[in-house]
């Protein structure tokens, strides 16, 4: 059994700085009609940070994911409970627009999802359209190329902006995703398995962008792939939900220390591959 | 040790057979004839009114399609009127109903809360169920009243564009009521309640097929619901509104009795929908077939068989639009 590496440079926590918006999760519970899935969870998810969640199938990982930016509301019988701060401000509270708040905190999931009707620069500043954000001509050339180069997707992709982003491979779509994620300027940026339809070639590409993103915008990203968690995140939550219980964090702490120095005897079970 | 040289097998495709179990067989053979019958019998239908026409056309020729008279008794017959009327009275449903259908279906499937859904959908549905002869009364009744008031004061307000233009003083205080009744307007407003369930039933099921992972990226951009809507359903859904809109104009152009109670027969080429008097096909062969002749039978078949292959055509462009639209299609990955 070899044990999972974790970069040096993954250790240190930086010094949170002043313009930096970080995220808070504090006694989140959530259920679907009456089955309770995620019970008292409280996360700090400080600015210019990756954080990755990890756990079994089922555990909640996802579900507390989607109630950080509120996706979690939109399946008709989710409730939730407890209070997500953003930058400090319950992002719950009733004077906080649902809309301004999902374009602060903005998501990438799991299946690549351009909009097909659109081509590749229309999709990276379709948020803009969306959310009535206005840009001139010239900022927008400007836009483009900057978030795909962001998304590391410039270069593969320059010379046929005006193509159908649904003629990219599977990797370059979800990058594009991200691109078209970071156009609308988040301060967080929320990543549900962003990898697991892709090959590893792309992967590796979008580990890439996330270690390039990371010092701008605060990352959470949920993960199957122990490495991967390893590689992009310094900090680390491990959720659990044992039989017939709702899912919950079992630990958090820094990558390295989730990973090589587990407080709880699950956690080592887990990251070193023994049940999951 | 020498290699002993296979000869090289041939490099061609080959045939491959598939063995089929008896039941695969049956049940096989039992789908694939139920499917053919219901093409027989569409063709069949073609066929009679095909061969019924043939002595009516062989008589008229092209003056069948020009003539605008319909005087069996004086050997003048032709569908010019009648074709106009009946256009007229379906594009007037779809022009009522293509908006209430659209909205209704996007309400549904988009905005209506999960407790009531069912029940709208049940009650569109139900619009469905009602007989056509229950919508004629009703539009009779009931519509034809109130609705000469909508006429009047288009004629009044519009009245200089053609089609709202009615030969009488709208603005006259004792104006005449009865050159507003039974118009072409008036008996498609009763037909688009008709079109309305056929065209939102396939609306909705095209809209709420919208792909989940797009309908989440809008939002998770921080767009509105009507945002979303905007960018992932009516795209996605456009095939099915063109489509849905199409199969209900089949329908407003076949619609007899609602239109054969609403409307006075005028055989006359008019625009004037709001004007008394029109006549559409199927009225024209609902109301004089009882008395008709052997030869005015066979002139009545021939606007069928007229009628038959308008909303053929109609309906197989609505189903092409269906299926070529990426409503139809499954999603990739």
């Amino acid at each position: 059994m070899t044990s999972i590496e974790v970069r040096e440079s993954a250790i240190a926590l930086p010094e949170p700085e002043s313009d930096a918006v970080g995220l808070e999760a504090v006694d989140v519970s959530a259920w679907f009609g009456t089955n309770k899935v995620l019970e008292r969870v409280n996360l700090s998810m400080p600015p210019r940070t990756v954080t990755a969640l990890i756990g079994p199938s089922g555990c909640g990982k996802s579900t507390f994911l989607r109630i950080l930016n509120r996706m979690h509301e939109s399946v008709p019988t989710a409730r939730m409970a407890g209070e997500v701060r953003l930058n400090g401000e319950d992002i719950y509270d009733s004077s906080a627009r649902i809309t301004a708040m999902r374009k602060r905190i903005g998501m990438v999931f799991q299946k690549p999802n351009p909009f097909p009707a659109m081509s590749i620069a229309e999709n990276v500043t379709a948020g803009l359209k969306l959310t009535g954000t206005k840009v001139s001509r010239s900022e927008r050339a400007d836009l483009i190329e900057r978030c795909l180069v962001r998304g590391g997707l410039w270069n593969e992709v320059k010379d046929r902006l005006d193509e159908p982003g649904q003629g990219l491979s599977g990797g370059q779509q979800q990058r594009l995703c991200i691109a078209r994620a970071l156009a609308v300027n988040p301060d967080v940026l929320l990543m549900d398995e962003p990898c697991s339809a892709l090959d590893p070639t792309s992967t590796r590409r979008v580990e890439e962008t996330i270690a390039e993103l990371a010092p701008d915008v605060t990352i959470v990203i949920v993960t199957h792939n122990m490495q991967q968690a390893a590689r992009v995140s310094q900090q680390c939550a491990f959720f659990l939900a044992e039989m017939g219980t709702p899912g919950g964090i079992v630990e958090a702490g820094t990558t390295k220390q989730v990973f090589e120095a587990p407080h709880d005897p699950r956690t080592a079970d887990y990251v070193n591959g023994r049940f999951g | 040790m020498t290699a002993v040289l296979e000869p090289l097998r041939e490099d061609v495709p080959r045939e491959l057979e598939r063995v089929f179990t008896p039941a695969d067989k049956a049940f096989r053979r039992s789908a694939t004839g139920i499917g053919l019958t219901v093409l027989v019998l569409t063709a069949a239908i073609g066929l009679f009114l095909g061969y019924q026409a043939i002595p009516t056309l062989h008589r008229y020729g092209l003056s069948f399609f020009t003539q605008s008279q319909w005087l069996p008794q004086q050997d003048i017959i032709g569908l010019a009127a009648v074709l106009v009327g009946t256009v007229e009275v379906a594009l007037v449903a779809l022009v009522v109903g293509f908006p209430l259908a659209l909205m209704t279906a996007l309400y549904i499937s988009e905005y209506a809360p999960a407790a009531i859904k069912g029940w709208l959908v049940a009650a569109v549905d139900l619009m469905a169920a009602v007989p056509s002869i229950i919508y004629g009364l009703w539009g009779f009744f009931f519509l034809q009243p109130q609705a000469i008031h909508v006429s009047r004061w288009l004629a009044q307000n519009l009245g200089w564009i053609p089609i709202f233009h009615v030969d009488t003083d709208a603005n006259s205080a004792s104006w005449a009521q009865t050159k507003f009744t039974a118009s072409a307007f008036i008996a498609g407003l009763a037909v688009s309640m008709m079109v309305i369930p056929l065209a939102c039933a396939v609306m909705r099921s095209v809209f709420a097929q919208a792909p989940l992972g797009e309908r989440e990226a809008a939002l998770a951009l921080g767009s509105t619901r009507w945002g979303m809507i905007r960018t992932v359903v009516l795209p996605f859904g456009q095939g099915g509104i063109i489509g849905g809109t199409m199969l209900a104009l089949g329908r407003a152009l076949g619609e007899t009795v609602a239109v054969l109670l609403i409307i006075s027969p005028a055989f006359d080429i008019k625009p004037n929908i709001l004007e008394v008097g029109t006549e559409t096909t199927s009225a024209l062969i609902a109301g004089l077939f009882g008395e008709a002749s052997k030869a005015q039978l066979s002139a009545l078949l021939t606007a069928g068989f007229v009628l038959f292959c308008l909303t053929l055509v109609v309906n197989t462009v609505a189903a092409v639009f269906v299926n070529r639209s990426r409503s139809g299609a499954s999603t990739e990955i």
